[in-house]
């Protein structure tokens, strides 16, 4: 590992501070995605910030039912969190299938959301990876891109975002509250998560000194109806193949609203917001979900190898959506 | 820097690279905890940190400075085996006993995260009354055993479950 300097500030400003003044530095949160590409020579920072002094540790549910997640809520108190769990299960359930009980004490709601992609040529600096080095290529299109992405990849780039999490929050509306140089501000996740194009190495629209403080989820009246699924390789203890988290609204007999997220298909949790347009006013019926679905789909461009991910990727919204709204598949 | 493990303090001068898990066995010779894949897939290194666990290979010590740390080597008590210890050896929850560590410092945790109502992927709307054979699965799917002695260490937690 590449010797840094280690500073641990005493407030959010100072932890700014530190963070825009040095390029090379990076926030330590729970460290298990840091800590681990570090010592991989992924992550090499000339200044680790610790930021878990900071407090920002509280869940505040507000009247509405929204919530607001300090950025080093552990994912365990997260997920296990009464309100979370009736208002918004989907978020619950995409965090308890996320890594194992140790890593999920230790891993914040921030770091979380700002974990790097599992492409294997990312994390072996001795092969070229356009995300890691600009320019020195791809070797994943030709190469291992069975968990890539299908859905707003690039030529440069076709890594898939890891987190469960974010899949859920995507689905949510989720921003995230931002502390930078310049002042506050809130992006929301689709603002936050940056699609790869020709700079798969920009991967957010942070800058150096940007400090997520909070993660702030609006009311979701019928979040109680709403759930996540993932599928993977193993029963417990993996990254997702692909997963769904859904909510969804029916009043006298149709679809009123409905949300609908993707993961471990693209860059970024993959909001279905063609799927959500193609099902407002219809019968919630397996027919409906699945065109709808097929409808996102469409503009998907699979490799040889994750091309099962598209019909995967159907199936699993078809019976999450079948489940919540008691359809026969 | 300080590091208070086992209740007792003690002092180190560290690198600052160093991971919790080499300050452990590298630093204050408490080798029972076990460095498996130093990468946060096997639960090998599993200590509970502030009554927490967690992977110890993936904290930097320099991180715990004011944090109670809780190894293997702290679990008996003067009267003998911790309950967890004592189901290990009579279920026969190892074989070459690599994971061991691991598996008990993580169980010990697992439970306590139960008692206090914490849901698993598999826990429905209600939790049992009772650890069964899935939550315990699932519970404790962040630690591998490469002999395979699972049998053995679900029998191990099945019946530590029920005596508590
Ligand atoms: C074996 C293994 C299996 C896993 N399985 C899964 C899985 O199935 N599903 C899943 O979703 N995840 C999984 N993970 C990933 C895990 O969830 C992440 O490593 C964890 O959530 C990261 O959180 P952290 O607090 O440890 O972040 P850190 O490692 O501390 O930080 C991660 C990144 O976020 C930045 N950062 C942290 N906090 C802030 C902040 N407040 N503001 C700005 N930047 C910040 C850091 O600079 C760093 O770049 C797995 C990890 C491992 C090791
Ligand atoms: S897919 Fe992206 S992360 Fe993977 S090798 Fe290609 S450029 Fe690197
Ligand atoms: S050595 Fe820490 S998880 Fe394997
Ligand atoms: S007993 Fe050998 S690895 Fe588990």
């Amino acid at each position: 590992m590449k010797p840094f300097r280690y500073a641990r500030p005493g407030g959010v400003a100072e932890a700014v501070r530190s963070g825009a003044e040095q390029p090379g530095s990076r926030f330590l949160a729970g460290g298990t995605n840091l800590v681990d590409l570090m010592k991989l020579g992924v992550e090499r920072p000339d200044l680790v910030v610790d930021v878990g002094g900071l407090g920002l540790d509280e869940i505040v549910v507000d009247s509405g039912g929204g919530l607001r997640i300090g950025a080093n809520v552990r994912n365990s108190d997260l997920a296990v969190h009464p309100a979370v769990r009736r208002e918004l299960p989907m978020l619950s359930q995409a965090l308890l299938s996320g890594a194992s009980g140790q890593l999920r004490n230790q891993a914040t709601a921030a770091g979380n959301l700002l974990q790097r992609t599992r492409c294997v040529y990312f994390q072996d600096v001795s092969k070229p990876c356009n995300k890691r080095e600009p320019g020195s290529g791809c070797p994943a299109r030709q190469g291992d891109h069975r968990n890539l992405a299908v859905l707003g990849g690039s030529a440069a780039c076709i890594a898939t975002h890891p987190s469960d999490f974010a899949v859920a929050l995507a689905a949510a509306d989720a921003e995230v509250a931002v502390t930078g140089p310049a002042g506050e501000r809130t992006l929301r996740l689709d603002e936050l998560y940056l699609l790869p194009g020709e700079h798969p190495e920009r991967e957010t629209s942070l800058a150096p000194g940007d400090l997520i403080t909070a993660i702030v989820v609006p009311p979701l009246p019928f979040g109680t109806t709403s759930a996540y699924r993932k599928v993977r390789d193993r029963a417990s203890y993996a990254f997702a193949v692909a997963s769904v988290a859904a909510a969804i609204d029916v009043t006298d007999g149709v679809v009123r609203d409905v949300r609908i997220a993707l993961g471990a298909v693209a860059p970024k949790p993959w909001r279905a917001h063609r799927a959500e347009d193609a099902l407002r006013g219809l019968e919630p019926t397996a027919s409906a979900f699945r065109a709808a679905v097929e409808a996102e789909l469409s503009v998907a461009e699979p490799l040889p190898d994750n091309a099962f991910k598209l019909p995967l990727t159907a199936n699993v919204v078809v019976s999450v959506l079948s489940d919540l709204t008691g359809a026969s598949r | 820097m300080q590091l208070s493990v086992n209740g007792q303090s003690r002092d180190l001068e560290l690198d600052n690279r160093t991971t919790l898990l080499d300050a452990l066995r590298e630093h204050l010779g408490l080798i029972g905890s076990k460095k498996g894949c130093d990468h946060g897939q096997c639960g090998a290194c599993t200590v509970l940190l502030d009554g927490r666990r967690t992977n110890a290979c993936l904290v930097l010590a320099v991180t715990c400075a004011g944090r109670e740390v809780a190894t293997i080597e702290g679990l008996a008590g003067p009267d003998g085996l911790h309950p967890v210890q004592q189901a290990f050896v009579e279920h026969d929850g190892f074989q070459c006993g690599y994971c061991t560590p691991g598996q008990i410092m993580s169980a010990v945790g697992m439970l306590e995260e139960f008692e206090r109502g914490w849901p698993s992927a598999v826990t429905g709307e209600v939790q049992p009354a009772g650890l069964t054979a899935p939550e315990i699965r699932e519970r404790m799917s962040g630690n591998l055993c490469r002999c395979g002695a699972y049998v053995g260490i679900l029998a191990a937690l099945t019946d530590v479950a029920s005596r508590s």
